[in-house]
């Protein structure tokens, strides 16, 4: 059944796409006469009847590792998926409905997964609220992330997926007030959202209990916060735009995003869990010298572990951003960031290390290049995103390229490499999992 | 009130009176030609909207089609403007938002909201002749070239048209040599610009196809741009024309990149 679905859909998009570019070569901008497609149809009766809105994809992806890994499986992506994307404009407010249905046949199960599911409006005319499962994303950084809190899925962005899968959904309530001083965003999560990390199943890491690299041979589980009020986050944000320069203070409480403590207090169930975090931030963005400028701040205030003392869960830290991006010619883009991870109380870090555990530095430095350049009408897309620290000596490429066949179809290719002189940093510990893949979509 | 009304009418029309006296009579300096077909093309009214839609034809025949809504609201008249532009085709540009605050003195400030991401993004645009969109518009063409970027010479004066011809003061930045602009004598719309490579070859020409009168104003309906050298050529349509509609500035804030106001919902 599985291979079915896959299979029809890379039929489907293959015959489409040979159809768009047999039909390229002779004008077909009377597209009006051809045959609506059974999603045209349902897309045109239920705006008809019911004023619905009705968007979404069809795509298949494939994608193998670039050397063999003893802890993971070769494919690093096999799927295929429709989205479906239902909005409706009720004009007090607007409905929206955006759920994923496919196969991934390296997980080898169903993907049905609700996206997002919300609505918005405005009760005055200074406020906006947005309710249910929706995508969250605020901060300056390309890429990195200091005050935005909001889940991501880092397995989906490091095997290939489209960039719109780093970011999942959180079921929230989100109040915007708007006023003249300042603008104001409070996000209220009753039960917390984590971020998808890499726990082995999929993707092979360093696992800081084993003292090694693991993969499927040890997949980690983690103490999921699922209770409602004491597993509450929030999140706020103070902003002004002040003569084009965006200003903002920002401030969390919660958890860590990814699990980034241990619980061994029984050794026959060791289980990663999510230790209190409070975050404090600030940023500006604006332009200068013919570019985009930004600068990010924040304190991660870890606050089961204060002292620092406690070997089991992350120190506190003070990260920091400042980025660059202009243009560089024509249709080409370039973007620089320095980022930095200092972690406090390094002493007792030190003094609390297992024995034999290799320690982190206490300034993890890390540079990012983003070089984008579009051709050919702008209908491909050449980009190259790269991390590069110089404490870790670790690397993380990411190149794709995407063609757009036609208005409804694109083709992409791309890679994620990764590189490091040692295998327990961040990006070092992925060196198994460099991957290439390609990807084709069909949007109605 | 009434007479308020009827007094601003009256100057109205004696200004409408003194100015096409003036384009009977004696021929208006280069400079004011330009400003004038300036604010006719970029400064209708104090603000508006369209319904706009863009098809590209490359040079093997093969289109792509944009359609987006478009607000515009005029900060200063001949100056600052702000824009607004929801993308409603194709597939994989719906429903993001391009947010322009356009400035005399300093670069613009450019805006891309990505709603799959939330992602309000900066842009790094201070190259104007860079193609809007994939078509063979570039910006300067949609939201205006500053005027004092060029020499202006008035070349020629037939019945219909003022023929201006611009060279830019700084070669460097633009790709062309030189451009010639036929304006229309009564309305002062520019009507079509030819441009000619550093060569001195006519390579581009855009030009109005039809236009119309929308609360006293003259507009475009249907422009096209077409290269002349490599072949292929973009035109866009404009439906649904309103202005001076009593826009909101808010609109143009980040708020409403994120929530897109009414006035661009269907």
């Amino acid at each position: 059944m599985k291979y079915i679905i896959v299979l029809f859909t890379s039929f489907f998009l293959s015959v489409h796409a040979v159809g768009s570019m047999a039909q390229g070569s002779v004008n077909f901008s009377d597209s009006d006469d051809s045959k609506a497609s059974p999603l045209e149809d349902l897309q045109a009766s239920l705006y008809d009847r019911y004023e619905l809105d009705l968007y979404g994809f069809i795509e298949v992806r494939g994608g193998w590792r670039l050397q063999d890994d003893a802890h993971s499986r070769d494919a690093s992506i096999a799927e295929a998926r429709l989205q479906l994307d239902l909005n409706k404009d009720a004009g007090w407010g607007v409905f929206k409905l955006k759920t994923d249905l496919g196969y991934d046949l390296v997980m080898e199960e169903m993907i049905a997964e609700l996206r997002e599911a919300n609505l918005i409006f405005s009760p005055y005319d200074f406020l906006d609220m947005k309710i249910g499962r929706q995508v969250l994303t605020w901060g300056t950084g390309d890429l990195l992330f200091i005050n935005d809190l909001f889940p991501k899925d880092w397995q989906s962005f490091f095997i290939g997926r489209d960039d719109e899968y780093l970011k999942t959904g959180s079921d929230a309530v989100k109040a915007s007030m708007f006023f003249d001083l300042v603008n104001v965003d409070f996000v209220y999560v009753p039960v917390f959202n984590n971020s998808t990390y890499i726990s082995g199943e999929r993707l092979s890491y360093w696992n800081g209990i084993l003292g090694r690299t693991a993969g499927r041979d040890d997949i980690m589980s983690d103490r999921e916060r699922n209770s409602f009020g004491s597993d509450s986050e929030y999140a706020i944000r103070l902003s002004k735009n002040l003569k084009g320069n965006e200003l903002a203070m920002y401030g969390y409480h919660g958890f860590w995003k990814t699990p980034e403590g241990v619980d061994m207090t029984d050794s026959a169930d060791i289980r990663l869990v999510y230790p209190e975090l409070s975050v404090y931030g600030a940023s500006v963005r604006g332009m200068i010298l013919a570019g985009v400028g930004n600068i990010e701040l924040g304190y991660y205030d870890s606050r089961s572990d204060r002292s620092g003392d406690n070997s089991a869960i992350r120190n506190s830290e003070v990260r920091f951003l400042i980025g660059y991006e202009r243009e560089l010619g024509r249709d080409f883009t370039g973007g620089f960031q320095y980022y930095l991870e200092w972690k406090q109380d390094y002493d007792q870090y030190l003094q609390n290390l297992a024995v034999g555990a290799p320690a982190a530095d206490e300034y993890r430095h890390l540079l990012t290049l983003r070089l984008t350049r579009l051709l050919m009408n702008q209908n491909l897309i050449l980009s190259m995103f790269s991390y590069y620290s110089p404490s870790d000596h670790d690397v993380y490429l990411r190149a794709n390229g995407r063609y757009k066949l036609s208005d409804s179809l694109s083709a992409e290719i791309g890679v994620n490499i990764f590189s490091g002189s040692d295998d327990h940093t961040f990006f070092g510990q992925f060196e198994g999992n460099s991957n290439a893949y390609f990807g084709l979509r069909s949007s109605f | 009130m009434r007479k308020i009304i009827i007094a601003g009418g009256f100057i109205f029309a004696v200004l409408l009176l003194s100015t096409s006296l003036k384009a009977a009579g004696a021929v208006p300096a280069v400079e004011e030609i330009i400003e004038r077909a300036n604010l006719s093309a970029y400064y209708a009214a104090d603000d508006g909207r369209a319904d706009v839609k863009m098809i590209i034809t490359d040079a093997q025949g093969r289109t792509r089609e944009r359609g987006f809504v478009i607000l515009r609201l005029d900060v200063e008249d001949g100056g600052a403007q702000k824009f607004y532009i929801y993308f409603q085709k194709s597939a994989d540009v719906r429903k993001m938002v391009f947010m322009v605050h356009k400035h005399m003195e300093r670069d613009d400030d450019r805006w891309l909201y990505l709603p799959a991401l939330d992602l309000v993004r900066r842009i790094a645009g201070a190259d104007k002749r860079t193609s809007f969109v994939g078509s063979h518009f570039v910006y300067e063409d949609i939201s205006g070239r500053g005027l004092y970027e060029d020499t202006h010479e008035l070349t020629q004066i037939n019945d219909e048209y003022f023929v201006v011809k611009s060279i830019p003061k700084e070669p460097d930045n633009a790709e062309f040599s030189s451009f010639t602009t036929w304006i229309d004598r009564k309305t002062f719309m520019p009507m079509r610009a030819e441009y000619l490579d550093k060569k001195g070859n006519k390579y581009r020409v855009v030009e109005v196809l039809s236009k119309d009168v929308v609360d006293g104003f003259s507009v475009v309906t249907k422009s096209r741009v077409q290269d002349i050298v490599n072949g292929g050529e973009t035109t866009l349509e404009f439906t649904d024309i309103r202005l001076n509609i009593g826009l909101n500035e808010k609109i143009f804030t980040e708020r409403f990149l994120r929530r897109p106001p009414r006035e661009v919902r269907k």
